[in-house]
């Protein structure tokens, strides 16, 4: 009995202390990873430019299974952390159990969407970014046949999918696009094995140009199109540097920016919903001194232009999450 | 389906394949020893790792090799210790093995090449590269056999030609060899063969040793011949599916060469085909993902013939006294 008491002591203690240093901000990273060198080590990167520049520090956890989401969220809402972020879509159901119960913390999902009073929901017009690799990805075809490979079949993927099809059937009507998906699972995002598969059946079917928005299955896919000497487009991070010469262009998806404002934001975040889109350079797509020598003068030219009409709002990429379909590619 | 798309699609299979046959015949040695493994995937997944990541620091895929072999022996021997010397659960044992390879691989690669889990990519020597079959260029131009011979048999890494080799070698080793008779027997009635004064212990080992092996050129495979490094959790089911295909063959290595070929086409067939249009009826895509599992079922149902474990298999051997 005495130890117990000691031990409860002890545990009252802990919390007292917790609660009385500033709050610290937490991270849970989603399944594919925190080093999946695409859209989870983007947050990464954020949360760690924050941390840098201010001297702070964060908690953060990576997923190992479904069933640990909803374990973090209460694990980091008990222990005072505060503002506390999550990437992935797949958090959405988990957070809108957890919130409720937690009134005084702050809950970001990038990619989910809860409707809370304490949940801030930024999201990010991945389609207008995809539409523009999409256009570049048609103007370097010599085949005129273009492939695109998702991770998890999930209404977020197809959107990427969609606009990548719409920006490609922008530059050439003609072209053919040949859609995959790896899996129907979380697994999906770390099996560069089928990753690497399905470029291989893409090419047989005459793709010379890759996208891949798989996570980790997406450097299997960037493996094998720098193997078979074709050209592969990256996503979320940018990942051109990955086969220098060999990725025409990676799409931004700039989860970094977004973890690293809500970071600096702290407990004074004001939950509401953000979407980051091409007009802040939310989305966007990469250039270095990798792929310069890939994408000539006239392409970006091109790819400008039409990024310009989006931001005044002349032309309006069709969201395949807004009603399920897609004028330019059938799943 | 034209004939090219079909090559195409049968070259897939053999690429999809060869893991799991090699992992397939590691079960089979370990099981008609009388050991069940559920611990494939775990194996695998360290080679996977050791050998991407001895390959990426000394730029010798063969020795890359030898390291993936070297680790999955080491875990083979723990499966061994815990399930033959202690006579403890062998399917506890074999899911620890699982989970212990899933945690470390990471763990190190992390501690190793701070690239979170991965190791570096591999170039050159570092991998296992496609091998030209002699006369593949000159003949790719007869019509059938020349795609056949050019396409389809030609092109693979050297780990593949040994994957398939291993199938009669196999054979000859468990069905015409005193050492292969002794296997058998060791996993159906291992009394008789400790009467007959054969070592039970021994035996058990050396077939969990042939499982290391087997499990570390299909690791090795993964990571240095499909892919170029190593990547958190890439067997990604393959050892469970290899399990899957060794009780669709019963035990027996030519049919576990015919399971596992069917189990690499379908998934090519799944890559390819993302949803087939059968007239007006559509096949979705997770139909034929799922469709090893179900046809496992339906063999241990009995529809299929029944499938008969080895007698022992699962239970350490306790000397009468």
């Amino acid at each position: 009995m005495t130890f117990m008491k000691t031990l409860m002591g002890a545990a009252a203690t802990i919390a007292l202390t917790a609660g009385m240093s500033l709050a610290e901000p937490a991270l849970i990273y989603d399944l594919g990873g925190k080093f999946d060198k695409s859209f989870n080590e983007s947050a990464f990167n954020g949360a760690q430019r924050w941390a840098d520049e201010t001297g702070g520090t964060f908690k953060e956890v990576e997923m190992q299974s479904e069933a640990q989401r909803e374990q973090a969220l209460r694990r980091f809402a008990e222990a005072g952390l505060n503002p506390i972020i999550t990437t992935g879509f797949a958090f959405s159901s988990a957070i809108s159990e957890v919130a409720p119960d937690y009134p005084d913390t702050n809950f970001v999902t990038v990619d989910g969407w809860v409707e809370l009073p304490n949940v801030h929901v930024i999201g990010f017009t991945e389609h207008e970014g995809s539409y523009l690799v999409g256009m570049m990805a048609a103007q370097a075809s010599k085949t005129g046949t273009v492939g695109f490979i998702g991770g998890m079949d999930i209404p977020l993927i197809r959107k990427f999918a969609c606009g990548y099809a719409q920006g490609v059937k922008a530059v050439n009507p003609d072209a053919t696009i040949i859609s995959n998906m790896t899996g129907t699972t979380p697994s999906a995002w770390n099996d560069p094995v089928k990753g690497s598969e399905l470029t291989k059946a893409q090419i047989a079917q005459g793709a010379d140009i890759v996208y891949a928005a798989a996570g980790g299955t997406g450097v299997g896919v960037l493996q094998t199109a720098a193997d078979e000497g074709i050209l592969s487009i990256g996503v979320d991070s940018n990942q051109n540097y990955l086969h220098p010469g060999k990725v025409l262009t990676s799409m931004l998806k700039r989860v970094d920016v977004a973890v690293y404002e809500m970071m600096k934001a702290g407990e004074n975040l004001k939950p509401g919903i953000q979407i980051l889109s091409l007009a802040n350079d939310g989305v966007g797509y990469a250039m270095d001194e990798h792929n310069a020598s890939l994408v000539s003068a006239d392409m970006q030219a091109t790819v400008d232009a039409a990024k310009a009409r989006i931001i005044a709002g002349d032309l309006v990429v069709h969201d395949y999450t807004s009603d399920d379909s897609c004028p330019a590619l059938s799943f | 389906m034209d004939f090219l798309t079909l090559i195409q699609v049968l070259d897939s299979s053999v690429r999809l394949a060869t893991p799991l046959l090699l992992a397939c015949l590691a079960g089979l040695y370990s099981e008609r020893a009388g050991i069940f493994d559920i611990g494939l995937e775990g194996k695998m997944l360290m080679a996977a790792f050791f050998s991407g990541a001895v390959a990426a620091i000394t730029g010798s895929a063969w020795l890359g090799l030898l390291a993936g072999i070297a680790s999955s022996m080491a875990l083979a021997g723990l499966h061994g210790l815990a399930s033959i010397t202690f006579r403890g659960n062998q399917l506890i044992s074999g899911v620890a093995i699982n989970f212990l390879a899933a945690g470390l691989t990471v763990l190190i690669a992390q501690s190793w090449f701070k690239q979170g889990g991965r190791t570096p990519s591999l170039t050159g020597a570092g991998r296992f590269n496609p091998i030209e079959l002699p006369f593949a260029e000159a003949v790719s131009g007869v019509p059938y056999l020349g795609p056949i011979y050019s396409e389809l048999l030609s092109g693979h890494s050297i780990l593949v030609y040994f994957a398939v080799l291993a199938v009669p070698g196999t054979w000859w080793l468990l069905y015409r060899t005193r050492f292969g008779l002794r296997l058998r027997a060791v996993g159906e009635n291992p009394a008789a063969v400790d009467t007959a004064g054969v070592s039970v212990v021994g035996l058990r080992f050396a077939a969990v040793a042939i499982c290391g092996i087997l499990c570390g050129i299909a690791g090795a495979y993964l990571a240095t011949a499909l892919q170029a490094g190593f990547v958190k959790d890439m067997t990604a089911g393959r050892g469970f599916i290899a399990l899957a295909a060794l009780i669709f063959a019963k035990w027996r290595p030519w049919q576990a060469m015919w399971a596992c070929l069917l189990f690499g086409f379908l998934q090519a067939i799944a890559l390819r085909y993302q949803n087939i249009n059968i007239g007006d009826f559509t096949i979705p895509v997770q139909v034929m993902d799922a469709l090893p599992y179900i046809l496992t079922v339906v063999i241990l149902a009995g529809f299929v013939g029944k499938a008969i474990p080895p007698r022992a298999g699962g239970e350490p051997y306790v000397k009468e006294r």
